[in-house]
């Protein structure tokens, strides 16, 4: 039933240990969240397991297959979408055509894009159509906007599309909740519930934590690298060492 | 045993050709294509100042190299400080500046093999039971200082610290109160000093021409990019590798392939160790 | 006090002759097809209106050549982001691999030119694999030294005409065909990128420049993307070289000489990148110049590389991009 299954990731940089032994396994369908104070190494662990960095030491496991030391688009064409926390969209095009790149990988053109569209002639209205579902309302033309014309929210939305184009499995969320206010991530916890509902896992890093704990099932604690408490958000908060890493933060 | 002196003293010649260009880079992450030029210009200089300025040969020799130093540091203040960060700007601009400089003085008069230095030292000596002449000698052993001058230097000085920090992690550095670019205009003056050193040291063992600037381009691009893009240690040993495979060659083809070789040992590194001998996997990855 | 700002707005008549709407009357078709039309028609015209002046016919031939290989760099270095600092190396591989063709192996140059821009795409492609999973100084410090590699390897062989090089290709069967050639192949490749960019694909090469990280994780293969541009690109140069080898029916190591690495760059940059025309309108300032300062000796590419640095020092938008912008919008004050 796990569907991801890491074991003993770690990395040094030089002279600093990033990340040390840390090990976990997420349910397929199951909201996970990960949580840490700044530098604990949320963002490094995204990059090993999705293969933008490759890791010293582990495995990590991927419906059975040892995905390690995959160059990150075999990850990708494998079904594991990341975002990214500093967004590059493409600001002078149009808000769809953001999505054309996912839609021309390899894997939504034999899987199929959202809908099973992708081939040449759709991909522009598949594109549409996905936007419209994450909530770029068609009848304002919103999906036709330059993509710099689009408020943060709308592009936080954009990232989160791009990796539904792929129709992955697993989709690790990078920080999606910095930078919107309360309303604009209320605004996404529909598009988070479909998801699930969808049969998509979702692994979220955040440091938003109330939201996170609205919507995780299981939540991961890091500190320094290492992994320092585990299971349902209620255990992991009144961990005494959880408490200690974020002691004087306000959003517990 | 004459391979083993004569590969001592090639690759000597080519780390200290080659240590500027490695300086630079590490720490200002620029390729600094121009390096090549920078050391026929310093030749050229220093012959300028001995026959028509008449100056002493020690005292052109130090103006020759602190002039290198001088354009370097220019270079950088008035041309690639307001490109940082463009990767296809910087290395075009260094590239035009270099070709604009070699072709310049070519077409200035740098022609033909009339234009020599005379040596420091005349004379030949014994070692190890092969004869090798003294200016070679003094080459290997200025070199060998300058290794030893260079490592004090980064441990010990402020400045030397600075420069290593900037070459590890340039934004902490910056954190840490170290001006990045003045650290660059510093790593560019030396390097190009370096660069005329070395042009003081091994052009009178030939001619200047204006060929050797590309050369020197080259020789030092492979050392770099064998030993480690950004890593002093890597460039020495890296030079010790081409400098001893040059020398085989040499014995046992011909010498027509010395350039071969070089540029051959880059592409099999990249082939197999695109990180060269002593470079860190960083330098490769894009950032995230 | 009285504060203003500058406004860039579209013209009229641009606005008017969007989309649908450029056929409406002749004026907006007028504005959209004028400046290709009299591209096209100017370039085809060209040998036409020199016919008494062989050597500036010469000129134009090779001013395409150059045009060729300008376009070729703009599109690797604007779109895709791998900045080739050796141009000669496809001019020498492909007029050696169609003095191969034509000379040792006798094909007749209608089979040799396009064998040879083939294979030499092919072996310059391959040439290139190793540094295109690495970061952009690496490709650029590899092209930069191929070329010199290998004059160097002919020269210390002595294999395929060492320092002499290769006589007795071919030339054209007829002047028309060796002026109009390449002066098809220019447009046709120059079309044919733009038309390139404007396709999903070429949203992913510029992505591969812009974004490469994000382009992974959408699950393309970043290296066969950059393979894929470097092949298209050493194509079209080595149909160059091919040409030029016929053109001078000789081949030898000045085909790797250094104007050829220079004058690409310093047109794109001159003219203006990323969109091909301008790297173009480079040449065609460029190569004429070069005829005139020809006096100068070497200093000509002293020139260039001054040029090239001001251009990019003073981060200039180039000449094309320039023009094109004055075409389609005007400036005006404007009080807040």
């Amino acid at each position: 039933m796990s569907i991801l299954s890491v074991e003993d990731i770690g990395k040094t940089f030089g002279g600093l240990k990033a990340l040390i032994s840390v090990s976990f396994s997420v349910k397929q369908g199951e909201i996970y969240g990960i949580i840490g104070p700044n530098g604990s190494g949320k963002t490094t662990l995204i990059n090993c397991i999705t293969g933008f960095i490759r890791p010293d030491t582990g495995k990590v496991y991927f419906r059975g297959t040892n995905i390690r030391g995959w160059p990150a688009h075999k990850i990708a064409r494998a079904g594991i979408a990341r975002t990214f926390q500093v967004m590059r969209p493409y600001y002078s095009l149009p808000a769809y055509k953001n999505l054309i790149i996912p839609l021309w990988s390899p894997r939504a053109r034999t899987i199929g894009g959202w809908r099973g569209g992708g081939r040449h002639g759709d991909r522009d209205t598949v594109a549409v159509d996905i936007l419209e579902e994450i909530g770029f309302e068609r009848d304002s033309r919103v999906p036709y906007k330059m993509a710099s014309t689009l408020p943060t929210g709308y592009l936080k939305r954009l990232e989160l599309a791009r990796c539904i184009a792929l129709r992955p499995e697993i989709i690790f969320c990078d920080e999606v909740f910095s930078g919107l206010s309360a309303s604009e991530v209320a605004g996404l916890m529909p598009l988070i519930e479909k998801l699930k509902m969808e049969g998509i896992t979702l692994i979220m890093v955040e440091h938003r934590l109330k939201e996170l704990f609205k919507v995780a099932d299981r939540i991961m604690a890091l500190q320094f690298g290492e992994k320092i408490a585990e299971g349902h958000y209620r255990e992991v908060i009144a961990d005494a060492r959880v408490k200690e890493a974020y002691l004087g933060s306000e959003e517990v | 045993m004459d391979i083993l002196v004569y590969g001592i003293i090639n690759s000597v010649t080519l780390s200290l050709l080659s240590l500027g260009f490695t300086l630079v880079y590490s720490i200002s992450r620029l390729p600094n294509f121009a390096h090549g030029a920078l050391y026929i210009t310093t030749g050229y200089f220093i012959w300028l100042f001995l026959n028509s300025l008449g100056l002493g040969y020690p005292l052109a020799v130090m103006l020759g190299i602190a002039l290198a130093g001088l354009i370097g540091a220019l270079m950088y203040r008035l041309v690639l400080i307001r490109i940082r960060g463009m990767e296809i700007s910087e290395i075009i601009a260094t590239y035009a500046i270099g070709l604009a400089i070699i072709e310049g003085l070519r077409w200035g008069g740098l022609r033909g093999t009339t234009f020599t230095l005379p040596s420091f030292a005349s004379g030949f000596r014994d070692i190890l039971g092969v004869n090798v002449d003294d200016q070679r000698l003094l080459v290997v052993g200025v070199g060998f200082s300058v290794f030893a001058l260079l490592y004090l230097f980064v441990r010990l000085t402020r400045n030397g610290l600075a420069l290593r920090g900037i070459a590890q992690d340039e934004r902490a550095a910056m954190m840490l109160g170290i001006d990045s670019d003045r650290m660059a205009v510093v790593s560019f003056a030396i390097g190009s000093s370096l660069a005329g050193l070395s042009a003081a040291l091994i052009l009178p063992l030939g001619n200047i021409v204006v060929e050797a600037g590309y050369n020197v381009l080259l020789f030092s691009i492979a050392v770099s990019v064998i030993g480690g893009l950004g890593s002093w240690a890597g460039a020495i040993i890296a030079s010790f590798v081409i400098g001893f495979a040059q020398i085989l060659t040499e014995k046992f083809l011909s010498s027509h392939f010395q350039m071969v070789i070089a540029l051959l040992a880059i592409i099999i590194t990249l082939l197999i160790k695109p990180s060269g001998i002593l470079g860190r996997q960083k330098e490769l990855e894009e950032r995230v | 006090m009285e504060v203003r700002r500058k406004e860039r707005i579209d013209r009229g008549i641009k606005v008017r002759s969007e989309g649908i709407y450029c056929v409406s009357s002749p004026k907006e078709m007028l504005y959209v097809a004028g400046p290709r039309a009299l591209l096209i028609a100017g370039l085809l015209l060209l040998p036409l209106i020199l016919e008494m002046a062989p050597y500036w016919k010469r000129v134009v031939n090779i001013m395409c050549v150059y045009g060729l290989l300008a376009i070729s760099f703009d599109f690797l270095a604007n779109v895709v982001g791998l900045v080739c600092l050796g141009g000669a190396m496809f001019i020498g591989v492909g007029s050696y691999m169609t003095a191969i063709f034509n000379v040792y192996l006798h094909l007749p140059i209608y089979m040799a030119i396009p064998l040879a821009g083939l294979s030499g795409a092919l072996i310059s492609t391959l040439l290139l694999l190793p540094c295109l999973s690495l970061r952009g100084v690496y490709f650029a410090i590899v092209t930069l030294m191929y070329p010199l590699l290998f004059t160097r390897i002919i020269e210390a062989l002595n294999i395929l005409g060492g320092t002499n090089g290769i006589t007795g290709l071919d030339s054209f069967p007829n002047p028309y065909l060796e002026n109009y050639v390449i002066i098809v192949l220019l447009l046709v490749f120059l079309f044919g990128l733009r038309r390139l960019m404007d396709e999903d694909i070429g949203l992913v090469l510029r992505g591969v420049k812009d974004n490469d990280q994000s382009v992974r994780a959408s699950g393309v293969n970043v290296t066969h993307m950059k393979a894929l541009a470097v092949f298209i690109a050493s194509f079209i140069g080595c149909l160059g070289g091919a040409y030029l080898a016929h053109l001078y029916m000789w081949t030898g190591l000045s085909l790797f000489a250094l104007d050829f690495s220079i004058i690409p760059i310093a047109a794109a940059t001159i003219g203006g990148g990323g969109y091909m025309m301008g790297a173009l309108i480079g040449t065609f300032i460029l190569v004429p110049l070069s005829e005139f300062l020809r006096f100068f000796g070497t200093f000509r590419i002293v020139i260039y590389c001054l040029i090239l640095t001001g251009f990019i020092v003073f981060k200039s938008e180039g000449i094309m991009t320039y023009l094109s912008r004055k075409y389609s919008q005007f400036e005006r004050w404007a009080k807040i």
